[in-house]
């Protein structure tokens, strides 16, 4: 299943709905160009809603933690919210858990930025 | 008794080729170096897992398992060089399955892949691959292949099978054996 990302505002944070799978190939190529489009239009208070992604391989790992760096290397913050199980799991094993932030419910998310 | 693959769709990436010797059925395709292998092969392994009697879960493990062999292949072997083939075979002993997947790389040596769980590298945008097949798989290991290119062999127990290997190539939970030719 194709990854699809959809932007949208929450006050000063930028919510990005992701569905699909972000792997190898397009899905990874979409997420990077989408960060970087956000990037460069300064929105870089990112919370990622992973609610519809349930797979990620490890080129996805390997966006997300380039992802992350980008972002924080302008000032902001990427975040991640509404993990499924194996999304989850992928993200304790590779101990990225220490690195990203990760949220179950958006008000809270957002709140976090403030 | 063949596997149940279109090799029709399948030839268009390479050659098929199926026989049953003994208890271990036996199946090998060739895939073109290029990003498509990698969904292929994953889905070629994930409908076999699935005939074999594994759980979801284990299907899942399987999958991504090949998908990173054939990654690795894809991208560190062959360098995404098309003129490169992807070797994919697997074994279905009445024990496990086992996957091979070889590169026509220069190889390499598995103690010297970085670890992707050092403080250092936990920031690093590649080299996880090798990490998550050792995670999900049984019996891991990388030989040199005839070819000269690395050979990614790794194997996970059948549903109801027994714990320990039987057919002596593995040890210390991460080692099956090297490829015995198709």
């Amino acid at each position: 299943m194709a990854l699809h990302l959809t932007p949208r505002d929450s006050g000063l944070i930028t919510v990005v709905d992701a569905s699909g799978r972000i792997t190898l190939g397009d899905g990874s190529a979409m997420l990077r160009k989408t960060i970087r489009q956000l990037v460069d239009e300064a929105r870089t208070n990112i919370l990622l809603n992973l609610a519809d992604v349930d797979y990620i391989d490890s080129s996805g790992i390997g966006e997300l933690v380039s992802a992350y760096t980008a972002v924080r290397s302008k000032g902001g913050e990427l975040k991640l919210l509404h993990l499924t199980k194996k999304v989850h799991d992928l993200l304790q094993i590779t101990k990225l858990f220490t690195v990203f932030e990760v949220f179950s419910d958006e008000p809270s998310a957002i709140r976090s930025f403030q | 008794m063949c596997y149940p693959y279109n090799a029709a769709k399948i030839g268009h990436f390479g050659v098929l080729t199926s026989r049953m010797a003994e208890d271990t059925k036996h199946l090998e395709v060739t895939l073109e170096t290029q990003v498509e292998s990698v969904n292929l092969a994953e889905e070629m392994c994930l409908r076999l897992a699935e005939a074999a009697g594994f759980g979801e879960d284990e299907c899942y493990r399987i999958g991504m398992s090949v998908r990173e062999g054939v990654i690795n292949a894809f991208h560190y072997g062959n360098k995404e060089k098309p003129e490169k083939k992807i070797h994919l075979a697997i074994d279905l002993t009445p024990e496990k399955m086992i996957i091979h997947v070889t590169d026509e790389g220069a190889g390499f040596i598995l103690k010297d892949v970085p670890d992707p769980l050092a403080e250092e590298n936990l920031l690093s945008t590649s080299g996880r691959g090798i990490f998550l097949m050792r995670a999900f798989m049984d019996e891991f290991d990388v030989v040199k292949a005839e070819t000269g290119g690395a050979e990614i062999v790794m194997s996970k127990r059948l549903p109801g099978a027994g714990s320990a290997p039987s057919n002596g190539s593995g040890s210390g939970g991460h080692h099956a054996g090297p490829h015995q030719g198709a």
